[in-house]
């Protein structure tokens, strides 16, 4: 049968069978390559063993946040990187970008995420809502209206609620430590 | 006409495969190059085991086709019970079938109708099974409705192929079907493009913009992705949503449905609430027939070799007349599944991971800089970032027997490569 013979023609590059997923080995990658992180960013991990679940925490060095410590966790399943990490803010924080619940409003962690882009591309994305935050993209409705109309008050409620201050009634998480 | 051994007991043998037999008989200009005719490749395709995984709207199809097509020895692979919603396509299951095995269902019937075929189900997971099972087969024929499927598929019949052992090698015809659009394609592991090659081709499931579901509503899918994505989560954060519980669907039914009266928007219905939640494309049952029988046909033809199989992707596209275009998708260099170096390293139980790591950097055919190395279940020693390398540091000096097992597979990458490297690790 041909069959047999395409078998014995098909040598290819050698004998392999992890049990390693597809996911698993793009992640390692995306990982082990990380070497040159901005001091603004720190990723951890609760267990060194499980690359999919891990922790970011950025510390603005400039802009309206500057002296924040911002922490998110980051979820990946094992169809990355067909589908984006599933990405959420674990502190309450006064953000055009971000809602009272952490969701994140990124391009790429949604609609225009694309298996070419890596973790690395989302944490680029994210220290940059924090220098940039964008008021047409809004999540919290009423931060993005005072950043349009009124910078100097945004700027001023930031400060507040970074320090674990409220405003509009709304207590924020002290980020200042 | 000489009947092969396998199907002589069965009395209309010569009839049922008539068609089939003229093809197989005689030598002719069109067939493939090494086709022997004769009753050798008759018995070999009734003998040999195809698997067919996936019981549903395109393996119902599948296994019709492959049973009439002369293949008697069929195994199908299927997780699913039998939903009233499937009875306009998948037909071999009937109304008092419901909440049956598919898988089961579908080999009954199949046996009944076409007697002479042997159908082998198995309900159940294609995880639930390993490299013996799916060793066992010539070919494996998927109709899956899932990236997440395929990709698992793929990397496990690819992974099994061993160079010392050429029967390890089987050809996967996949088959898939959106609505009025489908593909078949042919992987051969390591000669042609894998499922892996061709990922980021994949169009991803539709999503909206997270500020547009949550400020701007415009369609009824945007108040029920803010219903599934915002609503659900806030009010429920210990449970996750289950797009088959109706209890769940019909509460985010009411919650979307309140939204989009408040946005004047209509359209959100029980149907289309579940449709988004679990990204449901409807099904077009002459799509799946087209498809099954494009693989059926490959299927055929890898087993006989009586003509050409195709090179190695068919794209059919149906809302606008037929349109059909076949070509070879590359494959790619840096693939992670089928683009993995595989090497084995002999060293002593007692050498350490540095040792193992020294090893590998002298080795001028691979030119490693700084490699990371993990097993499927745990960090041996990743170079970033920096968390991981500090938590990893620890096993440098350790011995590699209380790291790993002999035999274990060792997933090396390395920033200055774009591939990764699998090594088998044998202790001396």
């Amino acid at each position: 049968m041909s069959l047999k013979k395409k078998k014995v023609e098909g040598e290819g590059n050698g004998p392999r069978r992890p049990k390693t997923t597809a996911a698993q080995i793009r992640l390692q990658k995306d990982l082990g390559d990380m070497d040159k992180l901005p001091g603004t960013m720190h990723l951890s991990f609760p267990d060194a063993n499980d690359v999919f679940n891990f922790e970011l925490t950025i510390r603005p060095d400039e802009g309206f946040y500057f002296g924040g410590t911002f922490r998110f966790t980051f979820r990946v399943n094992s169809n990355y990187p067909h589908e984006p990490p599933k990405v959420l803010c674990t502190q309450k924080i006064y953000h055009p970008n971000i809602d009272l619940d952490g969701n994140v409003c990124l391009n790429i962690l949604r609609e225009d995420w694309k298996p070419v882009l890596n973790i690395n591309s989302i944490l680029v994305g994210l220290q940059y809502l924090f220098l940039e935050p964008n008021a047409d993209d809004p999540l919290n409705k009423d931060a993005a209206e005072v950043l349009r109309s009124n910078r100097r008050l945004f700027e001023q409620n930031v400060t507040r609620s970074m320090r674990g201050g409220s405003v509009d009634g709304v207590t924020f998480a002290d980020v200042m430590r | 006409m000489a009947l092969p051994t396998v199907t002589q007991s069965l009395p209309d043998a010569d009839r049922r495969w008539r068609d089939i037999y003229r093809y197989l008989d005689r030598p002719g200009p069109f067939m493939a190059e090494g086709f022997e005719a004769g009753a050798a490749v008759k018995e070999f395709l009734h003998s040999i085991k195809i698997l067919v995984v996936g019981a549903g709207g395109l393996g119902c199809e599948l296994l019709k086709d492959l049973a009439l097509t002369g293949f008697t020895d069929i195994h199908v692979i299927d997780m699913d019970t039998i939903d009233v919603s499937n009875l306009n396509r998948q037909f071999l299951f009937r109304a008092s079938d419901v909440g049956k095995a598919k898988a089961e269902v579908a080999a009954s019937f199949i046996m009944r109708r076409i007697p002479g075929v042997k159908i082998t189900p198995y309900f159940g997971k294609i995880q639930d099974k390993d490299e013996e099972y799916y060793n066992q087969f010539t070919i494996i024929i998927c109709g899956l409705d899932s990236v997440e499927a395929r990709r698992w598929m793929n990397a496990t019949i690819i992974n099994m192929y061993d160079e010392d052992d050429p029967e390890t090698l089987k050809p996967i015809i996949d088959g898939g079907t959106e609505g009025f659009k489908g593909q078949s394609r042919i992987i051969l592991p390591h000669m042609t493009a894998c499922y892996e090659c061709s990922l980021d081709m994949q169009t991803k499931p539709t999503t909206y913009p997270m500020c547009t579901i949550a400020n701007t509503p415009r369609l009824p899918e945007h108040c029920i992705e803010w219903a599934s994505v915002l609503e659900w989560p806030r009010e429920f954060p210990d449970k996750k949503l289950d797009g088959d519980d109706p209890e769940h669907i019909k509460w985010l039914l009411d919650r979307a449905s309140t939204r989009a009266r408040h946005y004047d928007i209509t359209g959100v219905t029980y149907s289309l609430t579940q449709g988004v939640v679990k990204n449901i494309i409807p099904a077009i049952a002459s799509t799946n027939a087209i498809v099954a029988a494009s693989c059926a046909t490959e299927a055929f033809k890898i087993a006989t070799n009586c003509a050409t199989p195709m090179n190695n992707y068919m794209m059919y596209v149906g809302d606008q007349g037929v349109y059909t275009y076949t070509f070879e998708l590359q494959k790619k260099e840096d693939c992670p599944v089928c683009g993995a170096v595989a090497i084995k390293i002999q060293v002593s139980p007692s050498a350490t991971l540095q040792d193992l790591i020294d090893l590998l950097l002298d080795r001028k055919d691979i030119q490693l800089k700084k490699p990371s190395l993990r097993t499927s279940a745990t960090s041996l020693y990743m170079q970033a970032p920096r968390a991981l390398q500090e938590a990893t540091r620890p096993n440098l000096s350790k011995c590699l027997s209380e790291l790993i097992r002999d035999g274990e597979e060792v997933t090396v990458t390395d920033e200055s490569l774009p591939i990764s490297i699998q090594i088998t690790v044998r202790f001396e």
